[in-house]
C-alpha cells in the first residue's frame, strides 16, 4: 500500500520505537506535522526554540539511552538546531535531529528559508543524510537510528525536502542496515585485554580514571567489580560522574580542572592509570605535558581516532567497554594495594577540597549541598555551565549512572532547562533538577512556556550571583580583577516564572534554603527558586590554564571553617 | 618526529558530497593536505582516492583513523612504507617558436612524455610519472617560458596481489 514520505516517516520512527518528538513547526515540515495525529503513540512536544529542542533531545537520550528524536522546519529552524547538535556530538549523545528542506526543485536556487543544512552539520554529525527520494526515507530512517545508538553515540541528521513528505510510494520497512563502511569493534582485543591485565596485576599505584563511555556502555557493574578485586580507586571525568558510586570507599571523586585535588593528587602519582570510556579532554587532563608524569596509560574505548590523540597510551583496548571490562575482570589478580589507598586516604584528609567558607552570605556550595541532602541524591542533575556546573558536580554524591546531564564537551550555557525537559519526559518516574546560572537561564528562558504547556515537572535552582561567574572568576584571578561585562542585570525570575505560571520562590538567606527545597520537592508541578548567592564565590580547587594537575590551587585553609561531606557518608 | 609525507588510499561510497566529507575532515582537524585525487574504481558504486599529507606518524594515523570513521569510507590505508606504483599526470603548456620547437620535443622525448597539441607560440606536453620526474621536466621546461601547468595529484596503488 502506498504512504506518504510523512506517513513513512512517522510510521519508520514508531518502529524504531521512538516515543516522543521535541520540534516546532514550520513550512517546510507541514507535510510531517498535518500527518502526526495520525499517530497518537508518537507524543510531540512543542518547545519554543529549535536549540531548545536539540538539547531536549539530549537531555532525554542520556537519561534513558534511547535516541532522542528533534524535528526543525527549513532555514532558520534548522540552523537553529546546530548548537544541539555539535553539543550532542561532542558529548556522544545519540541523537536523530530531521529537518524539513524546501522542495526538491527549489534547492540551490535560494530559495525562502533555504539553508544548506547537511553542508552546514557535516563536521557536528556523525552522519548525515538529504533524502532526495521518498522510496529512500524508510532506508534512510533505519540507518541513521542505528549510527547514532551504535559504536560511540552521536547525532545523525536528516534533510527530508517538502515534497519528499507528500510523494506517495510503497512502504517497506528494512529488517537490517547495509552499512559496509560503518564499523565498529565491539569486542577488545584479547592479547591487549591479557596485557593490560598484566599490566594492571603489577602495579602498585593504580588508578582507573572512569569516563561517560561507562555509562554508554552501563558496565558500572563491571568497573564496580574490577576496582573491587583489585582495590583500585577510581576518579570520575565530569561526564563520568555517576558511572561509579561515589559513596563508595574507593571513589575519589572527580578529577580535572576543577577536580578534587586529592584526586589530581592520584593521577600524579599513579604508577599505571586505566583510563576507561573517557578521551582525556583538556579539562580532564589539564596541561598534558605534566600529564599522569609516573604512569603507564592503559586506554579502552570504542573509537579507535581516541587513542593517542591527545596523550601518549602504553595499551590501547578499542572495544565496547562492558566487554572489555568482562573479559578483563577474568584475568586480574585480587589485590589490596595498602599503601596506595593509605596513602590516598591521608591525602584526602590533608586536602578536604569540599570544604566551604564561613560566611554570612548564601554561598552557592550549601544550596546544592542542600539539595543533595534533600533527595538523599534520587534525583537526576541537569546543570548548566560554568560555576553553578562545577559546584553541582563537586557538591552532590552521584550514586547512579544516567544521574547527572551535563554540557562537558561544548560547554553550552542554556543546555540546561530544555534538557531538564528532556530527561523529565524520558523518566517521568524521578525527580529532575536543573540547577542553572543566572546567565545560562536566560539563554533558553523561553522553554518556560514549553514546562507549563506540557506539565512537565522540572525543579529548578537558579544559583544566581548577578555574574558570567565562571568568567567573572577568571577576570578576578588572571586579568587582575578587570569585570569587563560580566555584571548582569537581571530580571525578577520569581516574577517571570509567575508570568509563565510557574510557582517561584525567592531564597536570600541559608535559612530559608532547606524549607524552599521541600517547598518545590512537595510541589507536584515545575517550581523555581532564585537563590541569591554571594556574587564572588569562586569554584575550587582550581587548576589555572596551562598548568599541570599538580598545580591544583586549592581555598585558602584560613577561610575554611564549615566541612560538609564527611567520610561517614562512604560505606 | 619529523614530517614526511604520506600515502593514503581511500575507497569511498560513490555518493553526493562524500568528496565533501572528506576535504571538511582534513579543513577541520587541520590537516595538511598535499594533493588528492579521486575517480571511480574497479567496483561499482565505490570511487579510490589517494591522499598526500604530511605531518609526523602520529598526525598521520590520525588522519587515517578519523577517515575511517566517516561513514561513506570502507576502507582506507596508508600505504607509505609499503611497495607502490605512484603517479601523476601534468600538462605544461610551454612557450615554444619555430626555433626552439625540436628542442623542446627532444626534452619531452627523453622524458617519455607527448606532446599534445600544438599552436604557432605553444605546444602542451603531456608528462606521467612520479613527482620527481614532473618536477625535472618543468625544471628544464622553465627555460622556454612556461604558460600554464595543471597537475593531477598523486595516484597510487601497492604492487603485486591485492589481498
Amino acid at each position: 500500500m502506498k504512504k506518504t514520505g510523512a506517513q513513512i516517516l512517522c510510521e519508520s520512527l514508531i518502529k524504531e520505537g521512538v516515543e516522543v518528538i521535541f520540534g516546532i513547526l514550520g513550512g517546510a515540515v507541514l507535510p510531517l506535522y498535518d500527518t502526526l495525529p495520525q499517530y497518537p503513540q508518537l507524543r510531540h512536544i512543542l518547545v519554543r526554540h529549535e536549540q531548545g529542542a536539540a538539547h531536549a533531545a539530549d537531555g532525554y537520550a542520556r537519561a534513558t539511552h534511547k535516541a532522542g528524536v528533534c524535528i526543525a522546519t527549513s532555514g532558520p529552524g534548522a540552523t537553529n538546531l546546530v548548537t544541539g547538535i555539535a553539543n550532542a556530538f561532542m558529548d556522544s549523545s545519540p541523537m536523530v535531529a530531521i529537518t524539513g528542506q524546501v522542495a526538491r526543485p527549489f534547492i540551490g536556487k535560494d530559495a525562502f528559508q533555504e539553508a544548506d543544512i547537511t553542508g552546514i552539520t557535516l563536521p557536528i554529525t556523525k552522519h548525515n543524510y538529504s533524502v532526495s527520494d521518498a522510496t529512500e526515507l524508510a532506508g534512510t530512517v533505519k540507518e541513521a537510528f542505528y549510527i547514532a545508538q551504535t559504536g560511540r553515540p552521536g547525532p545523525v541528521l536528516i534533510d527530508i525536502p517538502r515534497d519528499v513528505q507528500q510523494e506517495e510510494v510503497e512502504f517497506v520497512y528494512p529488517d537490517k542496515v547495509n552499512l559496509p563502511g560503518y564499523k565498529f569493534i565491539s569486542r577488545g582485543h584479547s592479547v591487549q585485554v591479557k596485557r593490560a591485565a598484566k599490566l594492571i596485576n603489577q602495579a602498585q599505584r593504580p588508578l582507573i580514571i572512569a569516563g561517560r563511555g561507562i555509562i554508554i556502555s552501563q558496565a558500572h557493574d563491571e568497573l564496580k567489580e574490577l576496582a573491587e578485586k583489585a582495590q583500585i580507586p577510581v576518579v570520575n571525568t565530569l561526564l563520568g560522574l555517576g558511572s561509579f558510586p561515589q559513596n563508595h570507599v574507593l571513589s575519589l571523586g572527580m578529577m580535572g580542572m576543577h577536580g578534587m585535588a586529592y584526586a589530581n593528587m592520584a593521577v600524579q602519582s599513579a604508577d599505571l592509570i586505566i583510563a576507561i570510556g573517557m578521551r582525556f579532554d583538556d579539562r580532564a587532563t589539564a596541561n598534558t605535558g605534566g600529564f599522569a608524569p609516573n604512569a603507564h596509560i592503559v586506554h579502552i574505548d570504542i573509537d579507535p581516532a581516541e587513542i593517542g590523540k591527545n596523550v601518549r597510551v602504553d595499551m590501547p583496548i578499542v572495544g565496547d567497554v562492558k566487554n572489555v571490562l568482562k573479559a578483563m575482570n577474568k584475568e586480574i589478580d585480587s589485590r589490596d594495594h595498602l599503601d596506595w589507598l593509605s596513602q590516598l586516604e591521608q591525602w584526602r584528609y590533608e586536602h578536604p577540597s569540599l570544604d566551604i567558607r564561613q560566611n554570612d552570605e548564601l554561598l552557592p556550595q550549601y544550596v546544592i549541598q542542600q539539595i543533595y541532602e534533600a533527595t538523599r541524591g534520587n534525583a537526576i542533575v541537569v546543570t548548566g555551565v560554568g560555576q553553578n556546573q562545577m559546584w553541582a558536580a563537586q557538591h552532590f554524591v552521584y550514586t547512579k549512572p544516567n544521574s547527572f546531564i551535563s554540557s562537558g564537551g561544548l560547554g553550552t550555557m542554556g543546555f540546561e532547562l530544555p534538557a531538564a525537559i528532556g530527561a523529565k519526559v524520558g523518566c517521568p518516574g524521578e525527580m529532575v533538577w536543573c540547577i542553572a546560572g543566572d546567565g545560562g537561564f536566560q539563554m533558553t528562558i523561553q522553554e518556560l512556556a514549553t514546562i507549563t504547556q506540557e506539565n512537565i515537572a522540572v525543579k529548578i535552582a537558579i544559583i544566581n550571583n548577578g555574574y558570567l561567574g565562571m568568567v567573572r572568576q577568571w577576570q578576578e584571578l588572571f586579568y587582575e580583577h578587570r569585570y569587563v561585562d560580566t555584571k548582569l542585570w537581571n530580571p525578577d525570575f520569581v516574577k517571570i516564572a509567575e508570568a509563565y505560571d510557574i510557582p517561584g520562590i525567592r531564597v536570600k538567606r541559608r535559612e530559608e534554603v532547606i524549607p524552599a527545597i521541600q517547598k518545590a520537592m512537595d510541589y507536584s508541578g515545575a517550581f523555581l527558586i532564585d537563590f541569591v548567592v554571594e556574587p564572588e564565590e569562586n569554584v575550587y580547587p582550581m587548576v589555572p590554564l596551562g598548568g599541570s594537575l599538580s598545580e591544583t590551587l586549592e581555598l585558602p585553609k584560613a577561610e575554611i571553617v564549615s566541612s560538609h561531606r564527611n567520610i561517614s557518608q562512604k560505606e | 618526529m619529523s614530517d614526511t609525507k604520506h600515502t593514503l588510499v581511500a575507497l569511498v561510497e560513490d555518493k553526493p558530497g562524500v568528496l565533501n566529507r572528506v576535504a571538511s575532515l582534513f579543513r577541520r582537524r587541520a590537516f595538511n593536505i598535499q594533493s588528492l585525487a579521486v575517480g571511480h574504481s574497479e567496483q561499482p558504486g565505490l570511487s579510490r582516492m589517494t591522499v598526500v599529507v604530511s605531518g609526523d606518524s602520529a598526525v598521520v594515523e590520525q588522519v587515517r583513523k578519523q577517515l575511517d570513521k566517516l561513514i561513506n569510507v570502507i576502507r582506507v590505508s596508508d600505504i607509505t612504507e609499503e611497495d607502490i606504483v605512484a603517479r601523476e599526470l601534468a600538462l605544461i603548456k610551454v612557450n615554444a617558436t619555430a626555433s626552439t620547437r625540436s628542442e623542446i620535443m627532444q626534452i619531452v622525448d627523453i622524458f617519455r612524455a607527448n606532446i599534445v597539441d600544438v599552436s604557432s607560440d605553444s605546444v602542451t606536453v603531456e608528462v606521467t610519472g612520479d613527482e620527481d620526474k614532473v618536477e625535472s621536466l618543468l625544471e628544464l621546461l622553465r627555460s622556454f617560458g612556461i604558460k600554464e601547468v595543471t597537475k593531477t595529484g598523486r595516484v597510487a596503488l601497492t604492487r603485486g596481489d591485492t589481498q
